[in-house]
């Protein structure tokens, strides 16, 4: 009896998982199925068959050039997560690798502003984004989600770093490579899995960040998060088109998602678990 | 071996980061606690000034202030519960051998990866729609009265998108802590006659506390600040019904410009997310010493 599967049990598990693992995916399957309706359609009350329309895609476009917003998105994401990592690697790299009593004190730390509640400096940033006329603009969002996001960068980098052995770095030592050396021809090659599973983590934490994409653009800077919050205005019903800029807008960072399961658990549990 | 020059080598690495994160910190903060005993409204600078604590001091009058610190609780605390449990139960599902276990563990981390506006807005509109959404055509179907969701029930629908949201990070973490698991201490309690329920309860349950602290903590630092959802939905509404501390923080700032009182309630929002965080920083730094 002891680890033989049954059949019958088998197949239980399975129906069970699956039929709730649909209702779970529900709501977005039925958005990508009602972007493909007509506006008339979408309306019309349950129905899973699409008439097959391209219509909401091109009229979205059309109507308030979606395709702006979208870049936005691609460069605040990935242009904050590039700041970050430029930041964060030599921080990561001198706490995995020449640690001192301090070091810990200095992770826990950077966690614990991670945990800043957003709204508490809300207005101050605001004045000051004012101020230096950074409001609306790309670059001052970019710093805004780089600065958010710099902890985990942080931390997930330093949580890579210290599993390259120790041992190696000695014998490129001993053999009298500089530091230089060490970082670009011993190291860097072993971070490099690491550094990458940190980038895609933070496109997507990036990408999906709603409180200050929405609060510190207007229209030049705005993302995929500020427009998407515009359909919220009960000026009619455009469900199709809505539908339409939601699968667009969540299509790619699903994908990324679904490659960085692993990633996701480490980096969002600062490698409590693996 | 490290020698001095390495040891300021590190340092020089190190700064940028610490730099960046204390001025971030630092400043903004300062500011909020300065404003946060004064006066100040840009619209009408008559009577601004120093107040004292009289900002804070509408937290026990003002009944919008006590409303929004118990919405924020009540979020956090329904979405914990819904989460963790249902989490528990997926994982343990998913775990099971089946066909397809791929496929289904993608369909469900699904919703994690949906940006909040899309996620409340969806929900919103064609799910909850008390005309349109998929719910009145079920309950039109069973012959019943649709559901004015986001009028007669704004908090029980908000819970609902936001544990959608976040069933999804918890059923995964979870996942990943069951499948780590030993097999062959499972193999053996079920060889010394342990049944399903007593292995969950001295095995499968202990083995799996670290990931539910980590659950816990990191959802509330997340819950404990959920904005874009409440912002395309209720818009707080109606009156204070769904309104949390974030959501009255934005509405004093930058709706109403009483930026004494917006501060007051950003000061109160760090204290709660201290609270938590002094658990959390205990929890993850025992990790650490590993």
């Amino acid at each position: 009896m002891a680890r033989s599967v049954t059949t019958q049990h088998k197949t239980i598990a399975t129906v069970a998982a699956w039929i709730i693992a649909l209702l779970i995916f529900f709501p977005i399957l039925y958005t990508i199925i009602t972007s493909f309706k007509s506006e008339q359609e979408a309306i019309q009350g349950f129905n899973l068959i699409p008439s097959g329309t391209f219509e909401s895609y091109t009229e979205v476009q059309a109507q308030s050039g979606y395709f702006k917003f979208f870049l936005n998105s691609v460069l605040l994401s990935v242009g904050s997560t590039i700041l970050a990592l430029l930041v964060a690697i030599p921080a990561a790299w001198s706490m995995a690798f020449s640690p001192t009593k301090r070091t810990k004190d200095i992770l826990m730390w950077m966690l614990s502003t991670k945990m800043m509640p957003a709204v508490a400096v809300l207005f101050p940033i605001y004045l000051i984004f004012r101020n230096l006329g950074l409001l609306d603009s790309r670059i001052g969002l970019m710093v805004m989600l780089m600065l958010i996001n710099l902890p985990i960068v942080v931390w997930m980098l330093y949580t890579y770093f210290r599993e390259i052995p120790g041992e190696i770095l000695e014998a490129a030592r001993m053999d009298g490579a500089s530091l230089w050396n060490e970082i670009v021809y011993v190291l860097t090659p072993m971070a490099v899995p690491g550094i990458a599973s940190t980038m895609l983590l933070n496109i997507i934490l990036a990408w999906n960040e709603a409180f200050w994409t929405i609060r510190l653009t207007t229209t030049d800077a705005a993302p995929l998060t500020a427009f998407i919050s515009s359909f919220s205005s009960p000026q009619g019903l455009f469900w199709a088109k809505l539908s339409a800029a939601s699968t667009l807008a969540i299509a790619p960072i699903l994908i990324m998602g679904w490659f960085s399961q692993k990633q996701l658990v480490r980096g969002l549990t600062f490698g409590a678990v693996k | 071996m490290a020698t001095q020059q390495t040891r300021s080598l590190a340092r020089f690495m190190m700064a940028p980061s610490v730099v960046l994160l204390l001025v971030w910190m630092v400043i903004p903060l300062a500011l909020t606690l300065w404003f946060s005993f004064q006066q100040y409204n840009p619209l009408n600078p008559v009577r601004d000034g120093f107040v004292g604590l009289s900002n804070y001091a509408l937290f026990y009058s003002n009944p919008a202030f006590l409303q929004s610190i118990l919405n924020t609780l009540l979020l956090v605390i329904s979405v914990l519960l819904i989460t963790v449990i249902g989490g528990i139960l997926l994982a343990l599902l998913i775990d099971q051998p089946m066909w397809g276990q791929g496929i289904v563990r993608i369909l469900v981390i699904s919703p994690f990866f949906v940006m909040p506006p899309v996620a409340a807005l969806v929900w919103k509109n064609m799910i909850m729609h008390p005309q349109y959404g998929v719910f009145a055509d079920i309950a039109r179907f069973f012959g019943a009265q649709p559901i004015d969701w986001f009028g007669q029930h704004p908090m029980l629908a908000i819970i609902i998108i936001v544990a959608w949201q976040w069933l999804p990070f918890a059923t995964l973490i979870l996942l990943t802590a069951l499948q780590s698991l030993d097999g062959e201490q499972k193999e053996a309690a079920e060889m010394d006659g342990a049944g399903f329920i007593s292995r969950f309860i001295y095995l499968t349950l202990p083995h799996m506390s670290r990931a539910i602290t980590v659950v816990i903590l990191i959802q509330t630092i997340f819950l404990l600040s959920v904005y874009a959802e409440i912002l395309v939905t209720t818009n707080g509404g109606p009156g204070y019904a769904s309104t949390n501390l974030p959501f009255l923080v934005y509405q004093k700032a930058l709706l109403e410009f009483k930026i004494g009182q917006a501060s007051a309630g950003g000061i109160i929002a760090v204290i709660l997310a201290n609270i938590v965080a002094f658990f959390a920083m205990r929890a993850v730094g025992k990790n650490l010493d590993k």
